[in-house]
C-alpha cells in the first residue's frame, strides 16, 4: 500500500481530569476503509474529531496528508479542506435549501463560481439518489435523505478523507440501508474512509481494517476476518457477542 | 350489533361539519354553563365601555382641535413649502416596500393581501395629508401597488436592484427631510422644526437602523473569548439595562456635550437619537444573545467541518438562524422603541406628545385633553399594530418555527 494519509501517534486527550484518549496510534492509507467500534464512551467520537480539530489533542502527533495538526490555524484550515465529516445528527443547516447546504463550502471556501458549485452539487445529489430534493429544506426530508444530503455536502469539498461518526445511529431501521448503500458505493469508489459504526454487515462488506476501542485505548485491531472469526482479546469477544446478538 | 364495519379499510373524505351560526355560538361561546356566564359578563363589560365612548366620540367630542392642528401633529413646524420632500420620502418608502413585497414574498395566497395594500396605503396617506390633498396619497398607493406588481413580474432580475433601493431608502429619506445647504431647492430644515409624527418616526427608524448592528456586535462581544471585549460588553449592557430610559434621555441632553470636542455642538434631536440608540442597543444585544444561545453546537461543528472560518460561520450559519428565531422579540422591542419616543417630549422635543402639550396650552382648545390624547393613542396604535402585523407576515413567509 501507498504512504499513510493519516498518521496518529500516541494521541492523548483529557476533558478536565478525565483521560478520554490514552495513547491512540493508527495509520490509515489512501483508499483504505477503517471501521472503529467499541462501547459507548470509549472515545471513538473524540478520536475522529481530533482528526479535523473539532477537538484539540493535548499530547502526541496527528499528521493528515502531510500536514501536522497544531494550534496554527492555517494548518487547521488546510486540513479541514481535505477532510469531510458526517455526523450522527446530520447537522444540516436548516435555513438553507439542500442545494445551498451543499454549495456553501465550495463557494465560500474553495471560491468556486456558483454555477460550477451547483453543477457539482446536482451530480452529487444524483449519486446519493435524491436529485429531486435539491430545492427543499432539510426539515422537509426524512432522516435517511438528510443523512445522504450530509454526505453529499461533505463530498462537495472533494475531500481526500471522509470521517463518519455513527452515521446511521439516529435513523429508523428502514432508512439505515439507504445510507449504508451510499457509503458502500463510496468505499468501492476508492475513497479513504474512517467510520465509527456498529453496522457489522457494512464492516464485513467493505472494511479493510477494524479497530476496537475501549476506555480510550485501541484494544485490538485487524482485518474483518481476524476480528470476527478470531478475536484475540476477551473484551473484543464479549463486545462482539453483545452487539451481534442484539441486532 | 353490526358484524363488520362496512367502511373498514376504505379511503374516506374527512367528516364535514355543518357550519351554522347557532352551532358556532354554542361551540365557542356557550359550550358550558360557566363559559356562557363568562360570555355574558364579557359582553356586558364591552358594552359598558364601548357604548358611552362611542356616544361621546359622536356627540360631545369636538374634533376640530385635531383637524385645525392636523399638520402640526403630523410634521411639527416643518415649513409648508418644503412638505413635498416628505411626500417624496413616502413615495420612496411605498415603492421600495412594494418591490420588496413583490420580489421576496412569493406565496400565492398572499396576492389577496397585496390588494389590501391599496386601501391601507391610501388610508395612511390620507391620514398624513389630512384629506386636504387627494393626489399624493393616491400616487403613493399607486407606487406601492406598482412596485408589488413589477416585483412579482420579474422577481429574479429585480432581486439586486430591489435590495439596493431598500438599503438606500433610509439614508435618502433622512437626506430629503434634512436637506443640504448646497442645494437651493432643498434647503436645510433645522431639526428644531422637525416635530409630531414625523419626529417620532425619524427617531424610531434611526434608532432601529443604528442600534441593530450595534446590538448584534454587543451580543457577540458578550460571548467573546477575549476577556476585555467580554467584560466591556457586559458592563455596558448591564449598566444601560439597569437605568430608566428617561434618565438616559436627560443624560444625553445634559452630558453628551461634555464628551464632544469643544466647538462641536450637537442639536437636541440628535442627542435624543443617540440616547435612544444607546438604550436600544443594549436590549437588542440581550435579545440577539437569546437567539445565539438557541443554536445547537452541531451547527458550529458542521460549519467548521466544511472549512468555513469563524466570520463565514457567523454570517452564513449562525446569524441568519439566530435572528430568524428572535424576529418576534425584536419586533416587540421596535414597537416599544416607537412608543417610548413619546418620552422625548419630557426633554422638550416636539413629538406627538410635545405638540399635544403645545396645542392644549392654546386658550382656544382648553379642556380638549381627551380628544387630543385619544387621537395620539390611535395614531400610535395604528403604527404599532402595523409593525406587529408586518412581522407576523414576515415570520410566516420565513417559516419561523416550521423548519
Ligand atoms: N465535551 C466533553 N466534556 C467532557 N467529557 C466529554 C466530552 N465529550 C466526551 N466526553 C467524555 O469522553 C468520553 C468519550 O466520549 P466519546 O468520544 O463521545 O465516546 P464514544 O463516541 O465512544 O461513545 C466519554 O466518557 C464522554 O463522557
Ligand atoms: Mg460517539
Amino acid at each position: 500500500m501507498s504512504e499513510p494519509i493519516i498518521i496518529a501517534r500516541d494521541v492523548h486527550k483529557w476533558y478536565g481530569h478525565f483521560h478520554a484518549l490514552r495513547g491512540i496510534s493508527m495509520e490509515v492509507h489512501r483508499g483504505e476503509v477503517c471501521v472503529i467500534f467499541g462501547p459507548s464512551g470509549s472515545g471513538k467520537s473524540t478520536f475522529i474529531r481530533t482528526l479535523n480539530r473539532l477537538e484539540a489533542h493535548q499530547r502526541g502527533t496527528i499528521i493528515v496528508d502531510g500536514i501536522e495538526l497544531s494550534h496554527d490555524t492555517r494548518n487547521i484550515a488546510a486540513i479541514r479542506r481535505e477532510v469531510g465529516m458526517v455526523f450522527q445528527q446530520f447537522n444540516l443547516f436548516p435555513h438553507l435549501t439542500v442545494l445551498q447546504n451543499i454549495t456553501l463550502g465550495p463557494i465560500q471556501v474553495r471560491k468556486w463560481p456558483k454555477a460550477k458549485a451547483e453543477e457539482v452539487a446536482l451530480q452529487l445529489l444524483r449519486r446519493v439518489g435524491i436529485p429531486e430534493q435539491a430545492h427543499k429544506y432539510p426539515g422537509q426530508l426524512s432522516g435517511g435523505q438528510q443523512q445522504r444530503v450530509a454526505i453529499a455536502r461533505a463530498l462537495a469539498m472533494q475531500p481526500k478523507v471522509m470521517l463518519f461518526d455513527e452515521p446511521t445511529s439516529a435513523l429508523d431501521p428502514e432508512m439505515i440501508k439507504e445510507v449504508l448503500d451510499v457509503m458502500i458505493e463510496l468505499a468501492q469508489s476508492g475513497m479513504t474512509m474512517l467510520v465509527v459504526t456498529h453496522e457489522m454487515g457494512f464492516a464485513r462488506a467493505v472494511a479493510h481494517r477494524m479497530f476496537f476501542f475501549d476506555q480510550g485505548v485501541i484494544v485490538e485491531s485487524g482485518t474483518p476476518e481476524q476480528i470476527f472469526e478470531n478475536p484475540q482479546q476477551e473484551r473484543t469477544k464479549l463486545f462482539l457477542s453483545q452487539i451481534l446478538h442484539h441486532k | 350489533m353490526s358484524v363488520l364495519s362496512p367502511t373498514h379499510g376504505e379511503v374516506l373524505p374527512p367528516p364535514t361539519e355543518r357550519y351554522t351560526v347557532l352551532g358556532w355560538l354554542r361551540r365557542n361561546l356557550f359550550s358550558t354553563w360557566y363559559n356562557g356566564l363568562l360570555t355574558l359578563l364579557a359582553g356586558g363589560l364591552i358594552a359598558w365601555i364601548v357604548v358611552p365612548t362611542w356616544r361621546w366620540a359622536g356627540t360631545e367630542a369636538r374634533w376640530n382641535v385635531i383637524s385645525d392642528n392636523f399638520g402640526l401633529f403630523m410634521k411639527g413646524q416643518y415649513p409648508l413649502d418644503q412638505v413635498w420632500r416628505l411626500w417624496l420620502c413616502l413615495y420612496l418608502v411605498a415603492l421600495s416596500a412594494g418591490l420588496m413585497w413583490g420580489v421576496f414574498v412569493r406565496r400565492r395566497e398572499l396576492v389577496g393581501w397585496v390588494l389590501l395594500l391599496i386601501p391601507v396605503l391610501t388610508g395612511v396617506g390620507l391620514l398624513l395629508s389630512g384629506v386636504r390633498s387627494w393626489w399624493q396619497p393616491l400616487l403613493m398607493a399607486g407606487l406601492g401597488l406598482g412596485g408589488v406588481l413589477v416585483g412579482r413580474g420579474a422577481p429574479t432580475a429585480l432581486r439586486r436592484p430591489t435590495l439596493f433601493l431598500f438599503v438606500l431608502t433610509f439614508p435618502l429619506c433622512v437626506l430629503f427631510v434634512r436637506g443640504l445647504d448646497g442645494i437651493a431647492r432643498m434647503p436645510r430644515v433645522p431639526t428644531n422644526l422637525w416635530g409630531g409624527l414625523l419626529l417620532a418616526l425619524l427617531i424610531t427608524v434611526v434608532g432601529i437602523v443604528v442600534s441593530f448592528p450595534l446590538g448584534v456586535l454587543l451580543a457577540f462581544g458578550r460571548r467573546s473569548s477575549l476577556p476585555v471585549v467580554r467584560t466591556l460588553s457586559v458592563l455596558y449592557i448591564e449598566f444601560i439595562r439597569g437605568v430608566p430610559r428617561i434618565t438616559l434621555l436627560f443624560m444625553g441632553q445634559v452630558m453628551l456635550p461634555y464628551f464632544l470636542p469643544p466647538g462641536l455642538t450637537v442639536d437636541r434631536v440628535i442627542r435624543a437619537m443617540v440616547a435612544v440608540i444607546l438604550f436600544s442597543a443594549a436590549y437588542m444585544a440581550e435579545n440577539v444573545r437569546g437567539g445565539l444561545q438557541a443554536i445547537p453546537r452541531g451547527q458550529y461543528e458542521a460549519a467548521s467541518a466544511i472549512g468555513l472560518n469563524s466570520l463565514q460561520t457567523t454570517m452564513f450559519i449562525i446569524l441568519p438562524q439566530a435572528l430568524r428565531a428572535v424576529i418576534p422579540v425584536l419586533v416587540g422591542q421596535f414597537i416599544g422603541l416607537f412608543k417610548d419616543t413619546s418620552l422625548v417630549a419630557l426633554v422638550g422635543l416636539l413629538d406627538l406628545v410635545g405638540i399635544a402639550r403645545g396645542v392644549l396650552a392654546n386658550p382656544a382648545y382648553i379642556g380638549r385633553q381627551i380628544e387630543v390624547y385619544a387621537f395620539i393613542a390611535v395614531v400610535y396604535w395604528v403604527f404599532s399594530y402595523g409593525m406587529a402585523y408586518a412581522s407576523h407576515r414576515l415570520e410566516k413567509a420565513l417559516g419561523v418555527g416550521q423548519r
